[in-house]
């Protein structure tokens, strides 16, 4: 089986309508940037997101949400985005927001086969809502479910062809969730080797969770918040 | 005088201790970083998957895949680690962090905190706040004492929407600080030239004022 696909048009094939995307990335550091483009290119609707944040109006899911290709966002934090905030307000987009913690967390127990698990985060908040509580150690805990998808759309900055991939800095903070929790993942990475030349000690997605795999064109790599300091 | 916002960091930055590991939220508590006492060891972890965050960058040596939870461009010191979201969250739930400084929208007297949402006008979620404060076993807050309509922001009861209950251990203002203990804020410091009255007079929640209240020493 040959993961490697030769273009993005068949590294994204067979996603349709109505499904549930999980998208890596925290703000627009470490999102599949190639991939979010092309699937605004497709134009595949009613899609339900599953991200930490919701990009900038004009780039990464903010391109989705202006092209209104989704129906659900599921997330932690989607404060830089006023489109977002708009189309919530006004009730054309559901969302449901939960803490980044549980959220990660869900994430690695859909793709490690545990259905729920209980966590401290959230109790006493609109977040508890019917929700099960169980107190351990005599502090309240509320039930949370795994996540899945039907795709998961990681970014890494090098992958090999049999799918291993390795992230850099703080590019990586979802994407190895999600990476496992998809029913297809999908890795977009900067460079694509060919296996044998990335040391297997230091692999942090192996292989088994990717089942497809690609180099990206062009890495703009938008950075949010350029804070500096002078010489 | 009030202090400002460096002021405020200034302060917080006192109640650091050798080898601690801190989460610092968006805003004042990021400049707390800034202010650490001469001679601790203190790391900073950022929920976005970095423990060791150093200074920001020099201009022309930002690098896109390296920022914290505010999203801004930082370094990192010798020794940092990066590590994924669920690692990250492992480190706050797991109590492997000794403090977490964030800022707050309301504060109740029972140590109740609100900082991510305005029903009907703002909403940028919860981010990690929830998971910080429900487990946390040291939390200060950074934040103004009353908001721009001048309303008190320390409350019997929070109005908007909590973020974590009776987990707020002590706040720091531009004019106090104050501890949370029995149900009810307890003064224990003034900023320097701030009167007890005008501490009173804003603050909405059950005060227990000592006889003696000390300025701050910044």
């Amino acid at each position: 089986m040959n993961k490697v696909q030769p273009n993005i048009q068949r590294a994204l094939e067979g996603i349709q309508n109505g499904m549930t995307l999980m998208i890596g990335g925290f703000g627009l550091c470490g999102i599949p940037e190639n991939a979010i483009k092309e699937l605004v290119k497709m134009g595949v609707k009613d899609l339900t997101c599953i991200s930490n944040n919701a990009g900038v109006d004009d780039y990464g899911l903010g391109l989705l949400l202006q092209a209104k290709q989704i129906k659900k966002m599921i997330s932690s934090y989607v404060g830089e985005n006023d489109e977002f905030e708009r189309q919530m307000l006004s009730g054309e987009l559901e969302v449901d927001l939960i803490p980044q913690g549980s959220l990660a967390e869900r994430c690695r127990a859909g793709g490690a086969g545990i259905p729920a698990f209980f966590t401290p985060a959230g109790f006493g908040t609109e977040v508890a809502e019917g929700k099960e509580v169980r107190f351990f150690n005599n502090k309240p805990h509320i039930l949370e479910h795994a996540l899945t998808a039907d795709f998961s759309i990681v970014k890494a900055w090098k992958g090999d062809t049999e799918g291993n991939l390795i992230y850099k800095a703080t590019a990586m903070n979802f994407n190895p969730m999600m990476a496992m929790a998809g029913k297809i993942t999908i890795a977009e990475v900067e460079e694509l080797v060919p296996a044998g030349t990335l040391d297997p000690n230091f692999i942090h997605t192996p292989g088994i969770f990717v089942q497809r795999i690609f180099q990206g064109e062009v890495f703009e790599k938008r950075i949010e918040q350029r804070t500096v300091r002078t010489r | 005088m009030a202090l400002d916002k460096i002021g405020i960091a200034k302060r917080i930055a006192q109640e650091l201790r050798d080898g601690w590991y801190v989460n610092l939220g968006i805003g004042i508590p990021t400049l707390v970083a800034n202010y650490v006492p001469d001679g601790l060891t203190v790391e900073f972890q950022s929920e976005n998957g970095v423990l060791g965050m150093g200074p920001f960058p020099f201009e022309g040596e930002e690098d896109a895949d390296l920022i914290n939870a505010g999203k801004q461009t930082i370094t990192v010191k010798p020794g940092a680690a990066f590590f994924d979201s669920a690692t990250s969250f492992a480190m706050i739930r797991g109590k492997h962090v000794q403090l977490t400084v964030l800022g707050a929208m309301e504060v109740s007297q029972n140590g109740d905190i609100a900082n991510w949402k305005i029903p009907g006008k703002m909403v940028k979620g919860m981010g990690g706040a929830m998971d910080l404060v429900a487990s946390a076993e040291n939390i200060i807050v950074a934040m103004m004492h009353s908001n721009k309509a001048g309303e008190s922001k320390l409350l019997k009861e929070c109005s908007l929407p909590l973020t974590g209950v009776g987990c707020v251990k002590k706040i720091v203002t531009e004019l106090a600080v104050l501890e949370i203990k029995d149900g009810a804020f307890h003064l224990l410091e003034r900023a320097p030239g701030i009167t007890v009255e005008e501490i009173i007079s804003k603050t909405e929640g059950a005060l227990i004022v000592p006889e003696f209240v000390p300025e701050m020493v910044l």
